[in-house]
C-alpha cells in the first residue's frame, strides 16, 4: 500500500501561499485513499504552473507541450486502457490554447480525468487575462479591462453532454478530495474544474473572495438531471456551485471501439503470419 | 508492347473506377501496368483524368501519347485529341455527349444505349466501356468478368449478372465495329501485384507493427488512413480521425509513449499545425513516423495535383535541435520499405521519421512481382514487463555511451516513466542548470546525429559507367527520370543518381557519388518544384552544385517525352 512519502516529488517551485499546494496535498491524500500505487497510473500535463504538478508527485509523466494534454492523454488511454490516465492543465491550457480538444475530448467520451487548476489568470507568463478570467478585468495586457466574456467550462461541459462535471475549491480540502476520488472512479470523461487563488496574480479571485460565494451544492441537487445541472452550471457572481454538477453513463470510447474493446493495444503482440495474405490482396 | 489509355471525364462519373479495374486487369494479364490520376478539388462536375499505362516491359511513368482515349466529356476530346498516338483511337458516345464526331480515330459506342439495353441501367455504361476496351484490344472478358464479379458480389447475383452482360455487349460491340483498330496484344503472363504509393505506406506500416495510427483527413494523405481503417481489426490497429493535426501528432506521441508504434500522416498545411509536436518528439524522445504528402503550396495551393516544394520544411521546420530521419521513396515498393525503415529507426533511436511523398506518387499503381517481405526489419526496441522488471533503477532519459537511454513501457513495472517536453535531468523531471542542459543535448542529439547517419543508404546509381551527364532527383521523380535516361542511352552516355534517404544526407562512404558528379560533364538535378530544394541541399551538404537544373512546378508531374525532350535541349545548350 502506497503512503504520502511514497508520493513525495520534486520541491514546488510555486509562491509561498499558492492554492496548488492544496491541490497537490489533496490529490496525495486521495491517491492513498484510493490505493493507487505511482506506478500504476500516468498524468499527463501541459505547460503552466499548474502543469508542473505530476513533478511534485511521483507518478508515470507526459509533460508535454502548452495546451495539448488532452491529445497525449487520449493516446496513451488508447495504447493503454489499463491504465488510469490523468491530465491536469491550466484554465489557460485547456480552455484557451487546447480548447478545440476539450470539446473533442467530451465527444469522444475517453475515460480520461481532467484536472483543470482554474485561477482565472496566466500565472506562468506573469498574470495576463485567461479565458476565464471576468470580463472588464484589467492586466497589464489588457489594459482597457477584459472585453470578451468569461467562458463558463461548467455550462459547456453540460452542454457537450460530458460524462462528469464537478468544480472544487482548492480551500476546501475535504470537499475536493472526494470530487477527485468521485472523478477517478467515474467511468467516462470527467471535468473536476478547481478554483485555485493565483497569490501573486490574481488579486481579485482570492481565497476570501472564493470563500464569500462558494457553496456544496449537496444532496439536494440531482447530477443525472442534465436541465438541473445546467441551472447550477450557470450560477457564477453572489454564489457558486461546488460539488458534482452533472454526470451520465455514456459508454466510453475505449470500450465501443472493437479493435481495443477485449485488450489493449499494448499488450498485442506482432504477427508477422498474416503478413503474406495481405500481399496477396494487392494481386 | 507499350499502350497508354486515358480516361477523361468530369468528377462523379466513375473515372476512377474504371481506371483501376481496367489497371487490375493488366497486372492481372501480367503486364507491368503504371497509372496517375489528374482531378480537381470537387466532387462533381469538372474534369479529371485517369491514365493507365501497360507494356511487357517494366514501365514506371506516364507517356505524353495515347492510345485509346475515353471520353466520357467533350472537354476531354478537345483536351487529348492531339494527344492521340498514330493508330490510336478515341472511344465516346456521340448520344451522350451530344455530339457527332468524324475522323479515322473516332469510334462512336453507345455506353449509354447498349447499358440500359443489356445491363437494364444506364449505371452500367462504365463497364459497357470497359467491354469495348477489352474488344479494342483483342483481350478476353474472363479477367475483367471475374474482377466484377469480386466487386459485386456483395450487391447479390442480379449485379454481377448484369455487369457481365453489359461487358460482354461492349466487347461484342467494339469486336465487331472498331475498325482499324490494330492493338497487337503480348502473350498473358503470371499475375502482378498493383499497388499505389498510399496503400505501399499504409501496408508498410502495418507489416512494422504500428497500432496507432491519428490524422486529421488532407490530400494527398488520406489513402494512408483508408487503407489502414480497412485493417484495423485484422490488425489490431488503431485508427483515430483527430480533431486536427495538433491533436493528430500528440496523440501519436501519448500512444508511443505508452508503448505501441505509432503514426501520423497529413499534407503541407496539416504537417505546418504539427510542427510544435515535432519538437516535442525530439524533446521527449518519442518515436513517431510522420508520412507528409506534398502537394503545390503555399497555402491551401492545389489540393488534388502534386509538387516537390515541401523537402526543406520536412528538413528544418520545428524549433530546437534534435536528430529526425527524411526518407523520399521513389515507387510504392520504396515507400514500403521506407516506411518499414522510418519505424526501425524512430524506435530504435527514439526519434521522429518523416516519409515525404506527393499526389503523384501517392495516387499512381504500379506493378512488382512482389513486396519482398523477407526485407522487413522488426526489432523491439522496447523494455517491457519482465525486462523492465528486472531492472534495479531506472531513468527515462539515461545519459549512456551512445545517447540512447532505456525505453521503458510505464505500468510494467514499479519503475515510473517520466519526461518533459521543458528540459529535463536523466530521470524526466523539469531542470533548469546549465550543466544538465549540456549533458542532454549532448545525449538527445550530439551523441545520436553519427548514428542515425551512419543508417543511411547511398543514392542508387542506373545507366552508363562513368557517365558524361547524370540526371539526379528525389521521390517521385524517380520514374520518368529512369525512363528519360533510358530513352537517351542510345545516344549519349547518360546515367542517373536518385536519392531517397534524404536526411542526415548520405556520406560518399559507401558509395562515392560526389566523384561520380564531379566527373561528368553535365550534371542536373530535376525536381517537381521552382527553386531545387535538393540542389540546394546538396550544396549545402557536400559543396557540390549541379551544371543545370530542370524545375517543372505546374502542379502535374513529368513525363518520359516531355522530360527527355527537356534533357536534349539543355545537353545540346551546355
Ligand atoms: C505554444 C505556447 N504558447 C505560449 C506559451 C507560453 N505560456 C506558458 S504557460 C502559459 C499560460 C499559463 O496559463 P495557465 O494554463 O492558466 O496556467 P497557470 O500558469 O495559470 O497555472 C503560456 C501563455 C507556451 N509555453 N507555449
Ligand atoms: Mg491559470
Amino acid at each position: 500500500m502506497a503512503g504520502l512519502e511514497d508520493y513525495k516529488g520534486q520541491t514546488p517551485a510555486w509562491c509561498p501561499g499558492c492554492g496548488n499546494f492544496g491541490i497537490l496535498k489533496t490529490f496525495k491524500d486521495a491517491l492513498v485513499d484510493l490505493g493507487i500505487e505511482p506506478h500504476q497510473f500516468t498524468i499527463v500535463s501541459g505547460i503552466g504552473q499548474a502543469a508542473k504538478l505530476p513533478h511534485y508527485l511521483r507518478c508515470n509523466t507526459f509533460n508535454g507541450l502548452h495546451g495539448r494534454t488532452l491529445p497525449v492523454a487520449t493516446g496513451i488511454r488508447l495504447a493503454n486502457h489499463g491504465m488510469p490516465v490523468i491530465a491536469v492543465a491550466g484554465d489557460g491550457d485547456c480552455y484557451g490554447e487546447g480548447g478545440n480538444h476539450f470539446l473533442h475530448a467530451m465527444r469522444r467520451n475517453i475515460n480520461v480525468k481532467l484536472f483543470v487548476h482554474d485561477n482565472q489568470i496566466y500565472a506562468l507568463t506573469k498574470g495576463q487575462a485567461s479565458p476565464t478570467t471576468a470580463e472588464g478585468t484589467k492586466t497589464k495586457n489588457q489594459p482597457f479591462g477584459v472585453f470578451s466574456e468569461q467562458l463558463n467550462p461548467m455550462a459547456l461541459a453540460v452542454a457537450m453532454d460530458c460524462s462528469f462535471v464537478a468544480r472544487g475549491f482548492a480551500g476546501d480540502g475535504g470537499q475536493l478530495k472526494e470530487l477527485i476520488k468521485a472523478a477517478l472512479g467515474h467511468r467516462g470523461f470527467s471535468l473536476v474544474d478547481i478554483l485555485q487563488p493565483c497569490v501573486t496574480f490574481n488579486k481579485i479571485n482570492t481565497y476570501e473572495w472564493y470563500k464569500q460565494r462558494v457553496y456544496n451544492i449537496g444532496p439536494d441537487h440531482n447530477p443525472n438531471d442534465r436541465m438541473a445541472a445546467f441551472g447550477r452550471a450557470l450560477e457564477w457572481g453572489d454564489r457558486i456551485p461546488t460539488g458534482v454538477i452533472y454526470k451520465n453513463d455514456r459508454p466510453i470510447y475505449e470500450e465501443r471501439n472493437p479493435v481495443v474493446r477485449e485488450r489493449p493495444l499494448v499488450s498485442m503482440k506482432f504477427e508477422k503470419s498474416r503478413l503474406e495474405a495481405t500481399e496477396k490482396e494487392f494481386f | 508492347m507499350d499502350y497508354s489509355i486515358r480516361i477523361g471525364g468530369e468528377a462523379g462519373q466513375g473515372i476512377q473506377t474504371v481506371g483501376d479495374t481496367l489497371a487490375k486487369v493488366f497486372s492481372r494479364s501480367g503486364y507491368h501496368v503504371f497509372t496517375h490520376q489528374d482531378y480537381e478539388s470537387r466532387v462533381r462536375g469538372g474534369h479529371n483524368f485517369y491514365q493507365v499505362r501497360f507494356s511487357d516491359n517494366p514501365v514506371t511513368a506516364s507517356r505524353d501519347k495515347i492510345d485509346i482515349l475515353i471520353a466520357f466529356d467533350t472537354i476531354s476530346i478537345e483536351l487529348y485529341e492531339k494527344e492521340l498516338s498514330e493508330n490510336g483511337r478515341i472511344a465516346y458516345d456521340s448520344s451522350s455527349l451530344k455530339t457527332g464526331y468524324t475522323g479515322p480515330y473516332f469510334f462512336d459506342v453507345p455506353f449509354y444505349d447498349l447499358a440500359l439495353k443489356h445491363g437494364g441501367s444506364k449505371i452500367m455504361a462504365n463497364t459497357v466501356a470497359m467491354g469495348a476496351v477489352m474488344g479494342m484490344l483483342g483481350l478476353e472478358a474472363d479477367i475483367l468478368s471475374a474482377l466484377l464479379q469480386e466487386a459485386f458480389e456483395s450487391k447479390g447475383e442480379e449485379v454481377v449478372a448484369a455487369n457481365v452482360t453489359s461487358l460482354t455487349a461492349g466487347l461484342v460491340f467494339a469486336r465487331q465495329n472498331c475498325s482499324g483498330c490494330s492493338f497487337s496484344m503480348a502473350p498473358l503472363s503470371e499475375p502482378k501485384l498493383l499497388i499505389t504509393g498510399t496503400e505501399a505506406i499504409g501496408f508498410g506500416a502495418i507489416a512494422s507493427g504500428c497500432r496507432f495510427y491519428a490524422a486529421y483527413p488532407m490530400t494527398p494523405s488520406t489513402g494512408i488512413m483508408n487503407y489502414i481503417a480497412a485493417k484495423e481489426e485484422e490488425y489490431g490497429v488503431l485508427v483515430e480521425q483527430a480533431e486536427d493535426e495538433i491533436s493528430a501528432i500528440n496523440m501519436a506521441l501519448g500512444a508511443s509513449f505508452a508503448g505501441v508504434r505509432a503514426m501520423t500522416g497529413t499534407s503541407g498545411g496539416g504537417f505546418a499545425l504539427m510542427v510544435e509536436g515535432l519538437s516535442l518528439s525530439g524533446m521527449t524522445e518519442t518515436p513517431v513516423v510522420i508520412a507528409l504528402g506534398q502537394r503545390p503550396g503555399p497555402a491551401t495551393g492545389l489540393p488534388t495535383r502534386t509538387e516537390q516544394g515541401d523537402l526543406q520544411f520536412a528538413l528544418y521546420t520545428a524549433h530546437g535541435e534534435f536528430p529526425r530521419v527524411v526518407f523520399a521513396p521513389g515507387t510504392p515498393k520504396q515507400a514500403f520499405h521506407l516506411t518499414n525503415k522510418a519505424f526501425d529507426l524512430a524506435e530504435k533511436y527514439q526519434i521522429p521519421a518523416i516519409v515525404i511523398f506527393d499526389q503523384y506518387l501517392a495516387d499512381s499503381c504500379w506493378t512488382f512481382e512482389g513486396l519482398d517481405l523477407d526485407g522487413l526489419i522488426y526489432n523491439d526496441y522496447r523494455l517491457r514487463g519482465e525486462a523492465l522488471r528486472a531492472l534495479n533503477t531506472y531513468k527515462r532519459h539515461e545519459v549512456t555511451d551512445d545517447g540512447i537511454s532505456p525505453f521503458g513501457v510505464p505500468g510494467d513495472s514499479r519503475h515510473l516513466v517520466v519526461t518533459d517536453s521543458d528540459e529535463h535531468d536523466e530521470e524526466g523531471h523539469i531542470i533548469e542548470d546549465a550543466a544538465t542542459r549540456v549533458l542532454m543535448v549532448e545525449k538527445r542529439f550530439k551523441k545520436k546525429l553519427p548514428l542515425v547517419h551512419a543508417e543511411m543508404a547511398p543514392p542508387m546509381f542506373h545507366g552508363h559507367k562513368d557517365p558524361d551527364i547524370v540526371m539526379a532527383g528525389w521521390g517521385s521523380t524517380y520514374g520518368p527520370i529512369k525512363e528519360a535516361v533510358d530513352a537517351l542511352s542510345g545516344e549519349y552516355s547518360i546515367g542517373m543518381l536518385h536519392f531517397s534517404e534524404i536526411f542526415p544526407f548520405p556520406s560518399t562512404d559507401r558509395f562515392d557519388y560526389i566523384g561520380l558528379l564531379s566527373k561528368a560533364k553535365t550534371t542536373i538535378c530535376v525536381e517537381n518544384n521552382a527553386q531545387g530544394q535538393f540542389a540546394r541541399l546538396m550544396r549545402a551538404e557536400t559543396g557540390f552544385s549541379f551544371s543545370g537544373h530542370i524545375n517543372r512546378y505546374d502542379g502535374r508531374p513529368f513525363t518520359v517525352e516531355s522530360l527527355a525532350g527537356d534533357i536534349r535541349g539543355r545537353v545540346g545548350r551546355l
